[in-house]
């Protein structure tokens, strides 16, 4: 099939991932003990069975089940959401407001971590056995140990209340008023221990996922006939080899994703970062069931294109799909 | 005239996870400009393993050289720092390998590698380098060839891409092409036309040619001269009229009788009894006597040195020369 | 030579394997019998708040006067039980789901794969948290929700070593002797696919411990038990005046997760002996 089938086919894939998904929600919204009817007059403190039983009348808690999932399935094809139970806002409106933020510190976590992972990665598969290589196993094995939230706490603990390098929370510097530039500067101050934090991580996970695959890589014939060529093993090792040991990473990106987001909610919550995480969990401890599924859902969706996005990367990088 | 390749006493040692294993065991030969060589043996006789040793191929940690000379237009091979023998590879001497679906990067076009090759050396820039991989690809018979010059590896055929490994070995226009198994991975009915199509071009540049392979009728055709190797070590070698008609070394004979050779001593198809021994179980003599019909005391325990066979060539027997 | 010693003197090879399992053992004799010897309730305000270290209380105490090593003892307890639990959940649901994918094949095979896929879609940590929200934390919630979100890639695994297996000769050969088709995933292949499927069941652990963590110090945790991450959570307030309360209790959940990872790869080497050495 020709390149555009394939990637034709793959969005198509997508589609019921993320119908799936909504019924998903759906169920468990369902499962809850109690409805959201009880959940609100619970939250207000006084309440009666006819006030529960009107407000369910008004949500429509009362029609049959089926009914219900057509009307949420409609709504969700209008991105409506439903009615945040504690901010008493669209739910849509309280996610935009804090996509931004997170994808911010999960794009800059992801771009270092496979920037320094995969040269890292490659270096330490040159330099097999050599004094690199052992220090990067060592140090990936206690990174993959290493519980997030604490290691940005202890970060916070050494650069910002130690040494005062960097702020120990929040986005911006609160109270004052910053032109463009340093707006942003001021932005990247503080995106730096919630990046590190999130990203280290993945800079473990790419940088031996690199080293294994390069490594593999580095036994095949047409390496042979790069040297045979009189290439220099630079060479080989960036266009040859790191070229093809790729594929198989960026296969496992799209897996991550879903793990980043994870970590984000732990993250934000230590940094204080007004993202999606930080929401989730003031959902949480509130038992704001819709805010909570509707971040379940936008996240859901998000991994599903984020997926069919390495997907497409991946057709691009292996010609051999095409066939 | 000196001859481009002088190879002496080469041994070559494999680092195993136990011990050391002597592949290329005291082998010595020379190839002159224009000539072919061929290499004959089964697998494992070693005669891959020159071919890496000659491009200084052999990965440092897998095995070494420990003795023996290669001198190649003047200069010692081995001696050569790393940066020079990058030179070599590829601009003076050239290897084309056995599988050509696993020896091509298979995210590259076909174009650049060859392109790559020729940039590598000097012989284009950047600019002229993929007109003149497509003259290489007319040069080795690929029709169409600003077509397949676009495409990738896994769009051509297997006679086509051992075509296009030849173009990246020409490339570097080398005075010595090396053919390890270049037919072996292909459809017989493509062989003719590859060995036909290398044939012509070394003759057209005046190439020498190493070529490896353990197909007797391929080295009739191609090979002016031709060795034999069993377990390492080189029993007989000559011109390939010479040594096919006239087989000095107990071991040619049975190889081949063994394929039905015509013009065989005997009539019928043979095979060897035994096999190859393993490193470690090495005899002390000749590393053919254990399977040898005509081998003698002597035979085990000294190994026989190279003498002059009867087809001009040389022979390392003390039998040679009495009849079969 | 017995299995056991076979797969011992194996297991030894690897230096870091065996460090792992001997902090490994001390961790899970601290679980099991620390808090009887011990013998102090981890939420008994007993002491003063914030002090240090001193002879009556080793770790001394946080920052509402509980016994610090007290609570290092129980966590102990918590982590590697809901560890343990999730894991052979999860192992048990993900081989039996794989299991039947990769023997049976077909349509079967795709519909388990799909929905396998589809969960491993779901943001798990997202999912768990969500999971615990609705269902109110307890022990018993948090160890279904990690179960929930980790059988998916025991699932796969099972599910490639089986598609690996069935196509073999000897299951040929069973079914030609008229074996069932259970009794040959049971006691034919599965001690064939057990070896990756261990190794596998043990990373899990750590991946639960981990994640148990998370929910603790998220405020998830079951609201009865001491655990490592609820330790962490309740001295965020203090980090700048008392940070070892934050390290401490951070610096035993690494130590006991990195020592079952070297442990989970010793056992994949052991099992899984490779010839090229890497």
């Amino acid at each position: 099939m020709s390149r555009l089938t394939f990637f034709a086919l793959r969005i198509a894939q997508a589609v019921p991932a993320i119908l799936a998904i909504a019924t998903l929600n759906f169920l468990l919204l369902h499962l809850a003990p109690g409805d959201a009817a009880d959940i609100i007059v619970a939250s207000s403190g006084h309440g009666s069975p006819e006030l529960v039983a009107e407000l369910r009348r008004s949500y429509g808690l009362d029609q049959p089940l089926h009914v219900q999932f057509l009307v949420y399935v409609g709504r969700l094809l209008s991105l409506d959401l439903g009615t945040s139970l504690v901010f008493n806002r669209p739910v849509i409106e309280l996610i935009g407001e804090r996509l931004g933020a997170t994808l911010i510190v999960m794009l800059t976590a992801i771009g270092l971590a496979v920037l320094i992972g995969l040269v890292l990665g490659i270096v330490a598969a040159l330099r097999h056995r050599g004094w690199l290589d052992a220090f990067v196993s060592v140090a990936a094995l206690i990174v993959y140990a290493t519980p997030q939230f604490w290691l940005g706490l202890m970060l916070i603990v050494f650069f910002s209340i130690t040494l005062d390098l960097f702020p120990s929370g929040g986005m911006r510097t609160i109270g004052v008023e910053l032109g463009p530039l340093a707006s942003v500067l001021d932005v990247a101050r503080h995106l730096i221990l919630p990046a590190t934090t999130l990203g280290l991580f993945y800079v473990a996970v790419y940088t031996r996922l690199m080293r294994t695959s390069m490594l593999d890589i580095m036994t095949l014939d047409y390496i042979k006939t790069a040297r045979a060529k009189g290439l220099s093993e630079l060479r080989i090792a960036f266009t040859h080899a790191a070229r093809n040991a790729l594929l198989p990473v960026v296969t496992l990106m799209g897996v991550q994703i879903g793990h980043l987001l994870g970590g984000s909610i732990l993250v934000e919550t230590v940094f204080g970062w007004p993202g999606l995480g930080r929401l989730v969990l003031d959902a949480l401890l509130q038992r704001d069931l819709v805010l909570l599924l509707g971040i379940l859902f936008v996240s859901s969706v998000v991994v599903v294109v984020t997926n069919l996005l390495v997907d497409l990367l991946y057709g691009i990088l292996d010609p051999r799909l095409a066939s | 005239m000196s001859p481009l390749l002088a190879v002496k006493g080469l041994t070559v040692d494999y680092h195993g996870m136990h011990n050391a294993e002597r592949a290329v065991d005291g082998v010595s030969f020379s190839i002159a400009r224009g000539e072919t060589l061929a290499l004959v043996g089964e697998s494992g006789s070693g005669k891959s393993t020159i071919a890496h040793a000659l491009m200084r191929l052999i990965p440092r940690g897998a095995g070494s050289v420990s003795s023996g000379s290669i001198a190649f237009e003047g200069q010692d091979l081995l001696a050569l720092p790393e940066a020079a023998m990058r030179a070599v590879r590829g601009g003076r001497i050239a290897m084309v390998f056995q599988d050509p679906m696993m020896a091509l990067n298979p995210v590259h076009r076909v174009g650049r590698q060859i392109a790559e090759s020729l940039l590598a050396h000097g012989k284009a820039t950047p600019r002229t380098a993929i007109d003149r991989a497509i003259e290489l690809l007319t040069l080795v018979g690929v029709p169409a060839p600003e077509k397949r010059a676009r495409q990738y590896p896994h769009n051509l055929s297997g006679g086509m891409r051992q075509r296009v490994m030849i173009a990246i070995a020409l490339a570097g226009d080398p005075a010595l092409l090396i053919a390890d198994e270049p037919t072996t991975a292909l459809d017989v009915t493509v062989q003719a036309q590859v060995l036909a199509e290398i044939a012509a071009i070394k003759s057209r540049l005046g190439m020498a040619m190493l070529l490896i392979t353990h197909d007797l009728a391929v080295v009739s055709e191609t090979a002016d001269r031709v060795i034999v190797m069993y377990a390492g070590r080189m029993v007989e070698e000559g011109n390939v009229e010479g040594v096919f008609s006239r087989p000095a070394h107990p071991y040619t004979r049975g190889l081949l009788e063994a394929t039905d050779w015509e013009g065989a001593a005997s009539d019928r198809m043979r095979e060897i009894p035994g096999s190859v021994p393993n490193q470690g179980e090495m005899p002390p003599g000749c590393a053919f006597a254990p399977r040898c019909a005509i081998a003698t005391e002597r035979c085990r325990i000294e190994r026989p040195s190279v003498e002059r066979a009867l087809h001009g060539g040389g022979v390392s027997c003390f039998a040679a020369g009495s009849p079969s | 030579m017995s299995g056991l010693s076979l797969f011992w003197q194996r297991y030894r090879r690897n230096r870091p394997a065996v460090g792992g399992l001997v902090v490994l053992g001390l961790v899970v004799l601290a679980a099991a019998f620390g808090p009887l010897a011990y013998g102090i309730d981890p939420f008994d305000m007993a002491g003063r708040p914030s002090t240090l270290p001193s002879a009556r209380f080793p770790l001394g105490t946080d920052v509402s006067g509980r016994d610090i090593l007290a609570g290092l003892l129980a966590g102990a307890r918590v982590s590697l039980l809901i560890g343990i639990a999730a894991s052979l959940t999860a192992t048990l649901i993900g081989s039996a789901v794989g299991a039947t994918a990769g023997y049976v094949g077909g349509w079967l095979d795709a519909i388990l794969m799909r929905v396998t896929d589809f969960f491993l879609t779901i943001p798990s940590f997202v999912f768990a948290v969500l999971i615990v929200a609705i269902f109110r934390p307890s022990v018993a919630v948090i160890t279904l929700a990690i179960a929930a979100v980790s059988w998916p890639s025991v699932a796969r695994l099972a599910r490639a070593e089986f598609v690996s297996q069935r196509h073999r000769e000897y299951v040929s050969a069973c079914r030609a002797m008229g074996m069932g088709h259970l009794e040959i995933m049971l006691r034919q292949i599965l001690p064939n696919a057990l070896p990756p499927v261990v190794v596998i069941g043990s990373l899990t652990v750590a991946s639960a411990i981990l994640a148990e963590a998370g929910l603790s110090f998220l405020g998830l945790g079951d609201p009865n038990i001491v655990s490592w991450g609820y330790m962490i959570g309740v001295a965020r307030t203090v980090l700048r005046t008392a940070w070892w309360m934050s390290a401490i209790p951070g610096v035993t959940i690494l130590v006991t997760v990195l020592a079952i990872n070297l442990v989970g790869e010793g056992l994949n080497e052991a099992l899984n002996p490779r010839m090229r050495p890497r």
